[in-house]
């Protein structure tokens, strides 16, 4: 493969110094991380830079972390792809998990669009900049978040279950 | 305007008003769905429209959302497989395989040659399937039943071959992790052959019936054309990117269950209009073909169709009566007690409709932290109002056909 790891970090290292960093090659993809303010600065940088190219969206989403501290509760996950090298790339940012809001890249990647508002919609991050940020697979009158860990799968007054003899507890499920 | 159908704070109604004080004509508003039968699934556009050309259209998503992701945090790894099945359930195999092959990248397990030579080919009768139905639908949107009724026989025929493999016939829970639940039987043999025999001519007649088809072209010939620019930047993948000339194939560029070893070829359009996607589809439906044809002839000997990881594959009922260690295993599996790595894994498969990625995140728990799906679907249906605007309204229906917007996977 043409695009090292190696080769990223540098170029990475060099323009954005310390806030990127955490650099590793998980199994099969090389992942980084970023602090929220250098969001959108860093995947222009990524898109437009003429080695790195990496300029598809794969993914976006996001990941609740409430056992963190407070400043590292949300995480959000983008994939991004170089099809010229056929290199892959992920990057985390976490978010403070009282105010969890981070900077749109609805206007560098335009699929980005909803699945922005579905991270809104599961995790209640706020995208700032977002040119239409409301639910899109919930209803619009809901008001919780469904994918952060406190919001119970199921109603917690359901007498008809009871999953204690099949190896579940409130805890480990 | 009828405020039954718009609510006079929503934007259309503005502009409705400030146009007809433009002109005197009118504009109207169109509720396309969410049930209309036309949408082959449950979407709604509410639609914006001068005479017969859309000028707008918003669509709004999410009636089927079964919270999969939700339920995949409260489930152990292999009872995920179900919900895979019903994302897009045209070609459920692929969703399952995929789903089991995140897992044993994450647990670091070699599946047999053989077990990957008959994923292979289970994936791509999914993948004709998947196809078969989006191009046969297609002609239906058009006006020509007869092709749909014709060649809907053979997605019968490839049920059977699921029948035979695993039991079920749409949503088939195939597989498990390291391979299959159980060997193919003969009889599932015997029923690819005879669908390998009579499929190619009758798909030949079906492309016949419509590849020259003066009424077909004027009905696809540039309509919902999108650049490759832009269907790149919609995240656009799959037979939809293709069509618009952009070779890329999950296949080729990250090899999984052993495709590096079969020659075939990633057909590309040029336009990226509904015809190009027709003859992608098309077209690969006869790379799939050619495909199944390779994998029956190198298949190694034997009869070998799971990995030898006892820890997460369930073992025969016979010797879980019988011997301890497979009632320990048979426990520990059922329980949830197996230890699994703390990790993150993303992988992507070459779906129906373009790369379907699973995004795992576990903690070392029975379950995962969390689990993305990405959803071809569910990206590309963003560019839908795009590609529609200035057609006409049948044709916004031919091209939602055309990019196979599958409501299961669309809502997950």
């Amino acid at each position: 493969m043409a695009l090292e790891n190696t080769q990223i970090q540098d170029k990475l290292t060099e323009t954005f110094s310390s806030s990127v960093f955490n650099f590793q090659e998980e199994r099969d993809i090389f992942s980084v991380e970023t602090s929220a303010d250098k969001i959108t600065a860093l995947i222009l940088f990524l898109k437009n830079d003429a080695d790195l190219r990496f300029h598809f969206l794969t993914d976006l989403c996001g990941v609740h972390y409430p056992d963190n501290e407070i400043d590292r509760q949300f995480a959000i996950v983008y994939h991004l792809h170089n099809w010229y090298e056929n290199k892959r790339i992920r990057i985390k940012v976490y978010l403070n998990g009282e105010k969890p809001e981070i900077k749109s890249i609805s206007n560098i990647f335009l699929s980005s669009n909803w699945m922005e508002r579905e991270t809104y919609d599961f995790y209640g991050v706020n995208f700032i900049g977002h040119p239409q940020l409301k639910r899109i697979l919930n209803m619009d009158e809901m008001v919780s978040f469904p994918m952060r860990k406190e919001f119970p799968m199921e109603d917690s007054g359901r007498t008809d279950k009871d999953d204690r003899f099949f190896g579940r507890t409130t805890t480990n499920c | 305007m009828s405020e039954l159908l718009l609510p006079p704070e929503h934007r259309y109604a503005k502009i409705i008003k400030e146009k007809l004080n433009e002109d005197g004509s009118e504009l109207s508003v169109l509720n396309l769905g969410p049930t209309h039968p036309a949408t082959h699934g449950i979407f709604q556009n509410i639609l914006l429209m001068d005479g017969e050309r859309i000028l707008e259209a918003e669509p709004t998503i999410g009636y089927i959302h079964r919270a999969f992701e939700k339920i995949a945090e409260n489930r152990p790894f292999y009872q995920i497989t179900p919900l895979t099945d019903r994302m897009n359930y045209c070609s459920s195999p692929i969703n399952n395989m995929g789903w089991w092959m995140t897992l044993e990248k994450l647990l670091n397990i070699e599946v047999p040659k053989r077990a990957q030579y008959l994923r292979v080919i289970v994936m791509e009768l999914a993948r004709i399937t998947d196809h078969l139905i989006c191009n046969s639908i297609l002609g239906v949107d058009t006006g020509a039943y007869t092709g749909f009724l014709y060649v809907f026989q053979f997605r019968e025929k490839i049920y059977e071959i699921y029948e035979e493999i695993c039991g079920a016939r749409l949503t088939t829970n195939m597989g498990r992790i390291g391979g299959f639940e159980r060997d193919w039987s003969p009889a599932a043999f015997e029923k690819l052959d005879t669908f390998l025999k009579d499929f190619p001519a009758a798909w030949k007649e079906f492309e016949n019936l419509f590849e020259r088809n003066r009424i077909f072209l004027d009905r696809t010939v540039n309509v919902g054309a999108i650049s490759a620019e832009q269907a790149m930047a919609y995240g656009f993948t799959g037979p939809n990117l293709r069509a618009a000339g952009v070779d890329y194939d999950v296949r080729v560029a990250h090899p999984y269950s052993s495709y590096e070893d079969f020659d075939f070829i990633v057909p590309v359009g040029k336009s990226g209009d509904t015809y190009d996607r027709f003859c992608v589809r098309n077209a690969e439906i006869w790379e799939s073909l050619s495909i199944i044809r390779q994998a029956l002839d190198k298949m190694p000997a034997g009869n070998e169709y799971h990995a030898q990881v006892p820890d997460y594959y369930l073992p025969p009922k016979e010797d879980v009566y019988n011997s301890m260690e497979s009632l320990i295993y048979h426990f520990k599996i059922v329980m949830g007690e197996v230890p699994v790595p703390v990790a993150e894994i993303y992988h992507p498969v070459e779906g129906g409709n373009g790369e379907i990625g699973f995004y795992l995140v576990t903690d070392g728990s029975r379950t995962p932290y969390r689990l993305h799906f990405r959803r071809p679907c569910f990206i590309y249906y963003q560019a839908y109002p795009e590609m529609i605007k200035g057609a006409l309204l049948s044709d916004a229906i031919v091209i939602l056909s055309s990019l196979n917007v599958i409501a299961g996977e669309l809502d997950a």
